[in-house]
């Protein structure tokens, strides 16, 4: 099937099931994608096109710039006045480029969005949007084209709030938006036909479905029991042989393996620090002392001068609570303390527990500098951070491991009774 | 002032607040679990689930029951960082 095939050669619409079709375009120049992404061979905009025997479907569009060839592709196989429904899986820049072109062509259309796309519908293509009829969708509402029906997935973040899947329920095809998808280009189109992406795949998964791994295991709850013969992403190969093996990755690559490793009942709480003189390093071993002895606790430490950002980055995502040390060297955190905690907009941090300390000469800025950071990180600071000035006293090493044990208690959810405080008196 | 009790659930700590205060105004400084986004009532990262006085929180404004919407709050959940404190309520993070 599709043997000789090269999108590259022609600008029609390409049938890959009894009435849908591929009308996207290919960017195979692009070498970075929304700054943070390189792309060494770049990539691909997939928009479907789904005729029924009472109107046509159109799923997602493509970058603006890459108009000319979708609607080239779409005009190959449809007149705009067949289109009854426009679907919008995500509403990113690139899906979406080609919208407002579209809906002047097609003004009969209705746009069929999640809750969530309606603010950014109207944010993304202002003023003009005023005009668009849309509909707002669920998972199970459904939508028919006579003899074939859409059904969507509400699966948001991933990776945007308004993200969601649309699934064609006679072909088994899922469109599944950015999710299963990769910065891929090849004019083979097909995953049964393409070069080697592995690694691009999992890259995406690293760069952009990562950070909301709990998203991606609500979202494979709903994926997971329907009937898959392809599946349809938005960048990238068309997912056709085997397309369950794509799922069963991505319920691999969103399982904790630390939970494997050490049970779920246990909590890691992981300390990093830097040190000067050896105080806050001093100090880092007194606070683990004192975590380490809460039941239910496991406790791990690491010198950021001994190792590099990345190791660093994994440990940090599956740990349930974090603690930097630093010392204050004109009046900030050090360098690698910043390094790591700028490093980590790969991972969800948000609603673990942090801390600071450490050592300081005159001000001791860094502890209140990293706790704000935290903070930023959506990170809950349960304990104001411990500062020393310069060798930490024995009863600042007992401090210390007070520190690490309330920590550690906050973390295993160990409550403590406390008297009604007054607003005033808050810092 | 008029003055009201805020309790956070999560922590079980309760603070006297003047009437008026916002959720926001309190919860970080005690470091209760509620996070924050954007603080301006736009994000929604910030919903709390009022466990008690529902009715003695500011109403929501038309902006807030918006985003509530879309991020398909419950019933009684609020943004901590529009929900002013009137009278005594509990509040822990949605």
């Amino acid at each position: 099937m599709n043997g000789d095939i090269d999108v590259s050669r022609h600008c029609n619409a390409v049938e890959f099931a009894d009435g849908v079709y591929w009308i996207g375009a290919l960017d195979p120049t692009l070498r970075t994608f929304d700054i943070i992404l390189s792309t060494a061979n770049g990539t691909t905009y997939n928009a479907y096109l789904i005729r029924g025997s009472e109107g046509v479907a159109v799923v997602d569009t493509v970058k603006e710039n890459f108009s000319d060839e979708f609607f080239a592709r779409l005009e190959s196989e449809v007149d705009y006045s067949e289109i009854k429904v426009i679907v919008l899986n995500h509403l990113e820049p690139d899906h979406t480029g080609a919208l407002p072109e579209l809906m002047r062509r097609a003004p009969q259309a209705k746009l069929h969005i999640s809750q969530r796309a309606t603010s950014m519908l109207k944010a993304l293509l202002k003023p003009s949007s005023d005009a668009f009829a849309y509909t707002t969708v669920n998972t199970g509402d459904r939508v028919s084209l006579g003899d074939r029906t859409l059904s969507f997935l509400h699966t948001p973040f991933l990776h945007w709030p308004d993200t969601q899947c649309t699934y064609l329920e006679e072909e088994g095809i899922l469109f599944s938006g950015d999710v299963f998808g990769c910065h891929y280009c090849d004019k083979r189109l097909f995953n049964d036909r393409v070069g080697d992406f592995r690694f691009s795949f999992d890259y995406y998964y690293a760069h952009i479905m990562r950070p909301f791994k709990k998203h991606v295991i609500d979202a494979l709850k709903l994926i997971e029991p329907l009937t898959l013969k392809q599946i349809a992403p938005t960048h990238g190969p068309i997912l056709r042989e085997r397309p369950r093996r794509y799922v069963t990755h991505y319920r691999e690559l969103s399982t904790s393996s630390l939970t494997r490793e050490i049970g779920s009942d246990d909590h890691s709480l992981v300390i990093f620090y830097m040190s000067s003189y050896g105080n806050t390093a001093r100090m880092a071993e007194e606070i683990s002392e004192g975590a380490g002895g809460v039941a239910g606790v496991r406790v791990s430490i690491y010198d950021l001068e001994g190792g590099e950002t990345e190791p660093f980055v994994d440990l940090i995502e599956e740990a349930d609570a974090l603690l930097f040390g630093s010392p204050t060297i004109n009046g900030d955190a050090v360098k690698p303390v910043w390094d790591l905690l700028s490093s980590l907009a790969v991972v969800n941090l948000k609603g673990k527990i942090g801390g600071a300390f450490g050592s300081f000469g005159w001000s001791g800025e860094a502890v209140r500098m990293i706790e704000d950071r935290m903070r930023g990180l959506k990170m809950h600071i349960p304990h104001e951070g411990m500062r020393v000035k310069l060798i930490p006293t024995e009863e600042e090493l007992d401090e210390c491991r007070s520190f690490g044990r309330r920590i550690a208690e906050v973390l295993i959810g160990k409550r403590r009774e406390r008297a009604v405080i007054d607003f005033a008196y808050l810092v | 002032m008029a003055k009201a009790k805020v309790t956070f659930e999560d922590i079980e700590q309760t603070v006297n607040v003047p009437a008026g205060t916002r959720v926001i105004e309190v919860s970080e400084k005690i470091g209760a679990g509620i996070i924050y986004g954007c603080r301006e009532g736009d994000c929604g990262t910030c919903m709390m689930h009022v466990t008690d006085g529902w009715n003695n929180l500011t109403e929501p404004s038309v902006l807030e029951e918006k985003i509530l919407k879309e991020n398909m709050a419950s019933r009684h959940d609020r943004l901590a960082c529009q929900a002013q404190v009137l009278g005594d309520c509990t509040v822990k993070p949605a």
